[in-house]
């Protein structure tokens, strides 16, 4: 098991929050925040990585094969779950801004900020 | 009987479930009613399960996969006084919530229902877990509820943008969790909370431990909306429906400090390096949250953000009581969220019936208008002097016992915060109650610069009130009395003491879980509220009704200068707030970096 997922995990996560933070399009955003969270996706799949082992169906196989753990893919599939509802919201929200605003700038967006000028 | 906790979860989903399925064809009332009765039966059955935490922690295996030898392969929900304690309070607040919303929305679908319900479960779920993974999950079930709640009405500006702020804040903060979690996994095999726990205990805190702690306390505090991760809360907090607000103020913030409580005291307690240099950066963040989230308060003239921003204070000062990792100080915090929290719904049932009434949440705009309001008036000023810390009530004892407890644990210094914060909150409600309720002081003030609020336009603005109807005033009363007089019922201290020593004690949390053991008996001397206490509440509220009345008071040179340059000085604070979520994640990455930096330097062993 090398190094190397980690190293890539944290590499999409920092690519993911700095698009995020930079962005100036709702769905630009989206899209990096799931970029960030296929970071997640990838520390986990790499946790339960075992070198030369099969996906865990034990059906027709000689018991004590190895097998790649089968907890982290299930726990990936959630959290592919868990994002894909977050994606689908926000994306909802973004349409509606369009529609409203005509824009996707998020810049252009924010009645709630403090307001400084009487 | 700890076959109800699953039950109680499932409640709600059902019925939430079988709302959806109906929608085209159930009438208005059948869906309130329901609804109703969901989280009544979801109150009655966090009660059961609350009076049979009394002896400790009640574990129920999913399936009957109980663990053998230690180790945990089924999932469980692990149930004490605190999160029984907290599912309880949670389903009270959504009886009032549904109540309010009865003649609140004039047209709503069974899908906001449906929302609120999915809400509720997660809520119940994520108090009751002793599964790390399903904390995750009931944590993001949560949030996603509150996002869609939060845009309901989606038609408008504010509720898009502050949606849009919430949904990516938090679901950075989800992420970040999740990523502790996978390293926890990594490191133990386990998910299970005691598993890790007992697997962690008595090793060393390396690089790995602590960055995944490092992980969940920021995704936490995210939660939580502790400085400098708070700034999605006031958008969202300010823009949602009233009655979802309620629920966001009173339950959801402090969600996230019990689940890292929880968490550091199932997983982390026995294993991370220095347990003062963990206090100090706690009592710190606290007081930094406490102390700009009054500043902010005191300084909005909208009243939902005031109340939001009030959160923020509160959160700052449950987190000093958590900081002080000791269980007199937990005991405290418990009862102070659940007096605070139902005094802070009183409040914003309260400005949802003004918003009902007269269409506007702008403290200026509704100068005197709510003075023929005789029992919302009264109540909203006494609900004031009970968050300025008024002795005998309930948010004055939880503070004192915070205060005693942090005393004891030579942190004294945070008396001073605790002063400040409940006289910038308590001021800031009364000003707006004087001038609301009673057509006080001058129209124009220089401390709350900014331009008017938007006019909230209530969903049911366009047929008119002029009274406000009785499923606004009763719950409004019944939150007030509930957070008034909590520190009156007997026996309550003692059983939150008890349950606080059980809280804190990891191996014997891990014997119940993992070996089936029963719970050990523990002692607890219920602490009182001194003397010093009643002198530190009567200064806070002097203090309170001095700050409001200097904010109220008539235009004097001397005092027009103060008002501009406190102003001004705000002002800074408030150009923080831009209201941009690129600014807001810079700041939860620069805070993320600097608590990791610390955590780094300080726990590793």
């Amino acid at each position: 098991m090398s190094f190397l997922p980690y190293a890539v995990a944290v590499w999409v996560m920092g690519v993911g929050l700095y698009g995020i933070v930079t962005s100036r399009d709702l769905l630009h955003l989206v899209i990096c925040l799931s970029v960030m969270q296929s970071a997640s996706y990838l520390l986990l799949l790499s946790i339960g990585y075992v070198d030369h082992a099969q996906a865990p169906i034990y059906a027709d196989v000689p018991l004590g094969t190895r097998a790649v753990d089968p907890v982290v893919q299930a726990l990936t599939l959630t959290d592919v779950v868990v994002g894909t509802t977050v994606t689908a919201l926000l994306l909802a929200l973004a349409v509606q801004a369009h529609k409203r605003y005509g824009t996707l700038d998020p810049r252009e967006l924010r009645p709630g900020r403090e307001r400084a000028d009487g | 009987m700890d076959e109800l906790a699953p039950i109680a979860v499932a409640v709600p989903l059902l019925v939430a479930a079988a709302l959806v399925g109906g929608a085209l064809f159930v009438p208005r009332r059948v869906v309130d009613v329901a609804s109703l009765l969901a989280s009544l039966a979801c109150c009655v059955l966090c009660a059961l399960v609350l009076s049979d935490t009394r002896d400790g922690t009640l574990v129920h295996w999913f399936g009957g996969w109980t663990p053998r030898n230690g180790v945990a392969l089924g999932i469980s929900f692990a149930i004490d006084g605190f999160g029984a304690g907290l599912a309880l309070f949670a389903s009270a607040l959504f009886v009032a919530a549904f109540l309010f919303s009865w003649r609140y929305f004039v047209v709503v679908g069974p899908l906001y229902h449906a929302l609120m319900l999915v809400f509720l479960a997660a809520m119940l779920g994520f108090s009751f877990t002793g599964d790390l993974f399903n904390l995750f999950v009931f944590f993001e079930l949560l949030s996603v509820a509150a996002y869609a709640l939060v845009a309901y009405d989606i038609e408008e500006e504010g509720p898009l943008q502050g949606a849009l702020n919430f949904a990516v804040t938090n679901t950075i903060g989800a992420f970040l969790i999740l990523t502790g979690i996978a390293l926890l996994y990594g490191r133990t095999g386990a998910l299970n909370m005691a598993q890790i726990g007992e697997a962690l205990a008595g090793g060393e805190a390396d690089g790995l431990v602590v960055v995944a702690f490092t992980l969940m306390a920021v995704g936490f505090f995210v939660k939580a909306a502790v400085v400098p991760f708070h700034f999605w809360l006031a958008d969202a907090y300010s823009v949602a429906p009233t009655p979802v607000c309620l629920l966001l103020s009173a339950a959801m913030s402090e969600l996230g400090l019990y689940a890292l409580a929880r968490v550091y005291w199932t997983v982390f307690s026995d294993v991370l390096g220095s347990e003062e240099a963990l206090q100090t950066i706690l009592l710190v963040a606290g007081t930094l949250t406490a102390l700009v989230g009054a500043l902010m308060c005191f300084g909005q003239r909208h009243l939902k953000r005031m109340l939001a921003f009030a959160t923020v204070s509160h959160v700052g000062l449950f987190l000093i009581g958590f900081g002080l990792l000791s269980p007199a100080g937990l005991a405290g915090v418990a009862l102070f969220i659940v007096a605070d929290g139902l005094i802070k719904a009183a409040l914003f049932v309260s400005v949802g019936a003004v918003q009902h009434l007269f269409g506007s949440v702008d403290e200026l705009r509704l100068f005197g208008r709510g003075r023929r309001l005789r029992i919302t008036g009264p109540l909203v000023v006494l609900c004031g002097l009970a968050v300025a810390a008024l002795p005998p009530f309930g948010p004055w004892v939880g503070k004192s016992l915070v205060d005693e407890a942090a005393r004891a644990a030579g942190a004294g210094w945070v008396t001073p915060v605790f002063v400040v914060a409940s006289v910038l909150t308590g001021a800031a409600v009364l000003r707006a109650a004087a001038r609301v309720f009673g057509g006080i002081g001058p129209r124009e003030d220089p401390s709350v610069v900014g331009a008017p609020a938007p006019d909230e336009v209530d969903p049911e603005f366009d047929y008119p009130h002029n009274r406000v109807p009785r499923t606004m005033t009763a719950p409004a009363l019944a939150l007030a009395a509930g957070g008034l007089f909590i520190g009156f019922v007997p026996g309550l201290r003692e059983s939150v003491e008890r349950a606080a020593e059980r809280f804190v004690d990891r191996a014997g949390y891990a014997d119940t879980v993992l070996r089936g053991e029963a719970p050990r008996e523990v002692a607890a001397a219920a602490a009182s509220p001194g003397v010093l206490d009643v002198v530190l509440g009567a200064v806070s509220v002097a203090g309170a009704l001095a700050l409001a009345w200097l904010a109220l008071a008539p235009a004097r040179p001397g005092l027009h200068r103060i008002g501009v340059v406190a102003g001004a000085g705000l002002g800074r604070l408030r150009a923080l707030h831009t209201g941009y979520v690129g600014d807001y994640v810079t700041w939860l990455v620069a805070g993320a970096a600097l608590l990791g930096g610390l955590f780094a330097v300080t726990l590793t062993t």
